[in-house]
């Protein structure tokens, strides 16, 4: 038992030190070169006017990038066990469903007010 | 006699109780063993924090979506005159910058934290802070930008829908908050590192962990530029 614990800390603590986190400097300016392009992309989309589906598109798909860089690299979540990564990442997905009952609700809403108070409030 | 044992138990006994659920929630970590603990906390935090920042940009949507009134276009809301001329969206997109900076500097601290260079933590660290207040600095100029200049407040709005009043003032003054605290915990973890604090526990975590919630402050900021001031 004693021996398993002693065991079980040295696991804990060992890849926090020795594997843990432990990358070339490249890796994190390439990545922050990245996210600096990619910000800029997303600033184009607005001022080249970009509309419609287009625009939406681009600016989903540029944060998402973003979004991926900083999670995966800078959050070393790349690294981390897969236990970790799916006990942070797959509560976020159930938002969606959040997402589409309210898009429902507003459209309801809208309507309500276009109908009833002749577009007002 | 027996009066006494038992006033001098139950104290005892409280303690102990207090003990075993420390030992039992202390013991829960099979799942997250392999983790060092504050960074498992420091993930679960984020987790819920995460779940805050997406009701208030839902809450965002469905106000947008169901405004009968027309949304104010960002991009001319947010723009500034650089040599005379509007360029749209730029201060937003200086902010971008300034917080994706304050992310990489903050990386590389975390990276020579872990190599033990203690100087070089705590200078990046120190950099690190002075981009967010950067860009708290800005927020305070857009803020007082839109409340005095055009006349937004969170239940009134000039340029049209009032719903761009609240959903604006709320959704970045709650990371505004985020950032705040942020540069308010790296100075104080920076000045840890400073005077060799996690030389002598031998342990940079600390500097990791800080480094998570920075990124994260980063991260909601990936998402409200994406759907509040691009969209």
């Amino acid at each position: 038992m004693d021996h398993d614990t002693a065991t079980g800390q040295e696991a804990q603590t060992a890849p926090a030190h020795a594997e843990g986190q432990q990358h070339p400097l490249g890796l994190y300016l390439k990545v922050w070169g990245y996210l600096f392009v990619l910000s800029t992309l997303s600033y184009l989309v607005d001022y080249f006017h970009v509309q419609g589906i287009v625009r939406w598109t681009l600016i989903i798909v540029f944060m998402l990038l973003k979004a991926g860089l900083i999670v995966s690299i800078f959050m070393h979540m790349a690294w981390e066990r897969l236990s970790l990564i799916y006990a942070i990442l797959v509560p976020p997905l159930v938002l969606l469903v959040l997402v589409r009952i309210m898009l429902f609700e507003s459209d309801y809403t809208f309507w309500t007010r276009a109908i009833f108070f002749g577009g007002g409030g | 006699m027996d009066h006494v044992t038992t006033s001098q138990l139950e104290p005892r006994d409280a303690a102990q109780g207090i003990q075993s659920i420390a030992a039992d929630w202390s013991a829960d970590q099979e799942v997250f063993r392999h983790t060092h603990w504050g960074k498992a906390m420091m993930w679960i935090f984020l987790l819920s924090d995460t779940f805050i920042f997406s009701c208030f940009l839902t809450a965002y949507m469905t106000m947008r979506a169901s405004a009968s009134l027309p949304w104010p276009n960002t991009a001319e809301v947010f723009a500034l005159s650089i040599g005379g001329q509007p360029i749209p969206l730029i201060l937003i997109a200086i902010m971008t910058f300034v917080l994706i900076s304050s992310s990489g500097t903050m990386a590389l601290a975390v990276n020579y934290g872990y190599r033990g260079d203690r100087r070089k933590t705590a200078a990046l660290m120190f950099a690190t802070a002075l981009f967010g207040a950067t860009f708290v600095g800005m927020q305070a100029f857009e803020w007082t930008k839109l409340i005095v200049e055009e006349g937004v407040r969170p239940w009134a709005n000039p340029m049209g829908a009032p719903q761009f009043g609240a959903s604006f003032f709320m959704i970045t003054g709650f990371h505004g908050l985020h950032v705040t605290c942020g540069v308010i915990m790296l100075l104080i973890v920076a000045t840890l590192v400073l005077r060799g604090h996690y030389d002598r526990t031998g342990d940079y975590s600390a500097v990791e962990i800080a480094g998570l919630y920075w990124h994260f402050v980063d991260l909601v900021w990936v998402f409200i530029f994406a759907f509040f001031y691009l969209w």
